[in-house]
């Protein structure tokens, strides 16, 4: 469960806000596309949501953390509950791909035997049973998204959130990737996607969420993005 | 954090080690290098500290009593030499044994015939507990009634603790600066660890890792690195500890200065050195690798 409440952000230097008064809630299990323009305020949505910024007003609740009083103590705490996803996909080079996978329940203190049991599932469920042993370098861009996401799913997150997660793919692979987290949402984790995808936002039929110049302007179930242009 | 995490970090802290190759050599190197300096001084001044405490032992002021005094009375004077503070003991020596003793330092001894011990007063040797305070304690011996002269040699006194505390002010400013640059080198080497894993780092924080999770396996290869300093620091230590004491002792012969200056025995500072060294490679390496990491922990 994600809510935000009259949410204000301004950065340090700027006068114009970058959100201004955004209320958005986002109910476990949905399913929901956040759109708009670049500087629209969608990546600093995402800053706030996993608690790398903080908001100048207003509320959010994320999980159960209220991030207007979270300790910095509790931020990874916080995170455990999140699986983030970037279009660059940030893995490690020099790790195989069971140990990218492992190496998130390492870091929240999974024991060995709970790794060798769950990294082989999470790398079935996204297809890449096969690809353990190799590196992230051997692996095209979609089998690296695929790791990345099998790294944010593996700790049984309550949420994913998905930066343009089908930014550095092809058509064909972004529509895998998009399938992909359809799958992992109807399995119940509530998905975030931000992207800039019309095709893939308006095939899909979700809740589409638009933001422009830092003020959402539309929140519709079965939205459709891109009218504007069009 | 439990104990198989707990492994995994280690683990991983010393394999940062090995993987930053060249850099960590010359990390070890240079707190090798500071800590050979640092203990070098350490040396000298526990060698100077040790030369003085001898002198210190053999120290001693002389305090002539007064001719008037019959020996009864010259002995009752005792009890007040002994309450001052700083007279770690007291040897009566009367006219008689210091005629003797006198005679003695002379192999003719016709020299002394037509001499009777009148020539000689009473006199109390004092020894002193520190050397330093050789001044106020022979003032406080002239003050006592009874006592007619006190003859302290103050000069070389003060010349020894010239000495120590310039010796004990050298090697205290140069280790103190030594301990800095040691720090800087081993904050910058685990700063470009840190660096070069940045991407990991980001990940780590962004999939929950705690700050210690984080943090372990940077202090753990900053405290590796500064336990191999210190160790190779102090065994060359030893070999040049050696090589220094037996050359001065060789050159110094059996003259007076080598009678009276004789460098400790290593089994004697090993102790202490051996500890210092690895207190400061642990510090030097746990807070080198505390520091180099912090800037990455504040997302």
């Amino acid at each position: 469960m994600v809510i935000l409440k009259d949410v204000k952000v301004t950065y340090p230097g700027n006068k114009k806000p970058t959100l201004l008064d955004l209320d958005l809630t986002i109910r476990d299990g949905e399913f929901v596309f956040l759109v708009g323009p670049s500087g629209s305020g969608k990546s600093t949505i995402i800053k706030l949501l996993t608690g790398e910024i903080r908001a100048n007003g207003g509320k959010i609740k994320v999980n159960r953390f209220d991030l207007r009083t979270i300790k910095r103590h509790n931020l990874p705490k916080l995170r455990r509950t999140l699986g983030v996803i970037f279009q660059d996909f940030r893995l490690i080079d020099d790790m195989t791909v069971y140990e990218n996978v492992a190496f998130a329940m390492r870091v929240v203190g999974a024991s060995d035997q709970d790794i060798r049991k769950r990294v082989p599932y999470v790398l079935k469920l996204v297809g890449l049973e096969n690809c353990g042993s190799r590196l992230p370098r051997e692996l095209s861009g979609g089998e690296q998204q695929r790791v990345a996401i099998a790294r944010a799913l593996v700790n049984s997150p309550e949420t994913i959130i998905a930066d343009e997660p089908t930014g550095n793919l092809d058509p064909a692979k972004s529509l895998e990737i998009m399938l992909l987290l359809r799958k992992i949402n109807e399995l119940g984790t509530t998905v975030l996607v931000v992207t800039h995808e019309k095709e893939l936002v308006n095939a899909f039929g979700k809740r589409v969420v638009v933001l422009e110049n830092g003020v959402l302007i539309s929140d519709e179930e079965g939205g459709y993005f891109g009218k504007r242009d069009e | 954090m439990r104990i198989n995490q707990f492994g995994y970090l280690l683990k991983e802290g010393i394999k940062g080690v090995f993987s930053h190759g060249f850099r960590s050599f010359a990390s070890v190197a240079v707190i090798s290098a500071c800590l050979i300096i640092m203990g070098a001084f350490s040396m000298v001044a526990l060698n100077v500290n040790a030369f003085i405490g001898d002198m210190e032992d053999d120290s001693q002021v002389l305090a002539f009593v007064d001719d008037a005094l019959s020996e009864e009375d010259a002995r009752s004077l005792e009890g007040y030499i002994r309450s001052i503070s700083n007279v770690e003991d007291v040897a009566f020596v009367s006219r008689a044994e210091a005629m003797e003793n006198y005679k003695a330092t002379f192999e003719d001894q016709t020299l002394f015939e037509t001499i009777d011990e009148t020539a000689f007063r009473h006199r109390y040797v004092v020894y002193l507990n520190d050397i330093t305070l050789m001044d106020s304690t022979a003032e406080a011996l002239r003050a006592v009634g009874g006592i007619a002269e006190v003859m302290a040699e103050t000069r070389i006194a003060r010349g020894f603790i010239a000495v120590r505390n310039v010796v004990s002010i050298v090697a205290l400013v140069l280790s103190l600066i030594l301990l800095v640059v040691s720090l800087f080198m081993m904050s910058s080497t685990v700063k470009l660890a840190a660096f070069t894993r940045r991407d990991e780092i980001a990940v780590m924080k962004m999939v929950g890792a705690s700050n210690s999770f984080i943090r372990i396996p940077f202090i753990v290869e900053g405290l590796v690195m500064g336990i191999l300093g210190a160790g190779i620091s102090f065994l060359l230590e030893w070999f040049i500890y050696n090589m220094v004491s037996s050359r001065i002792a060789l050159s110094l012969g059996s003259n007076l200065a080598g009678k009276l200056f004789t460098a400790l025995p290593f089994a004697q500072v090993m102790t202490p050195l051996l500890i210092a060294n690895m207190v400061i490679g642990i510090l030097i390496g746990a807070f080198g690798g505390a520091m180099a990491i912090r800037n990455y922990l504040k997302v």
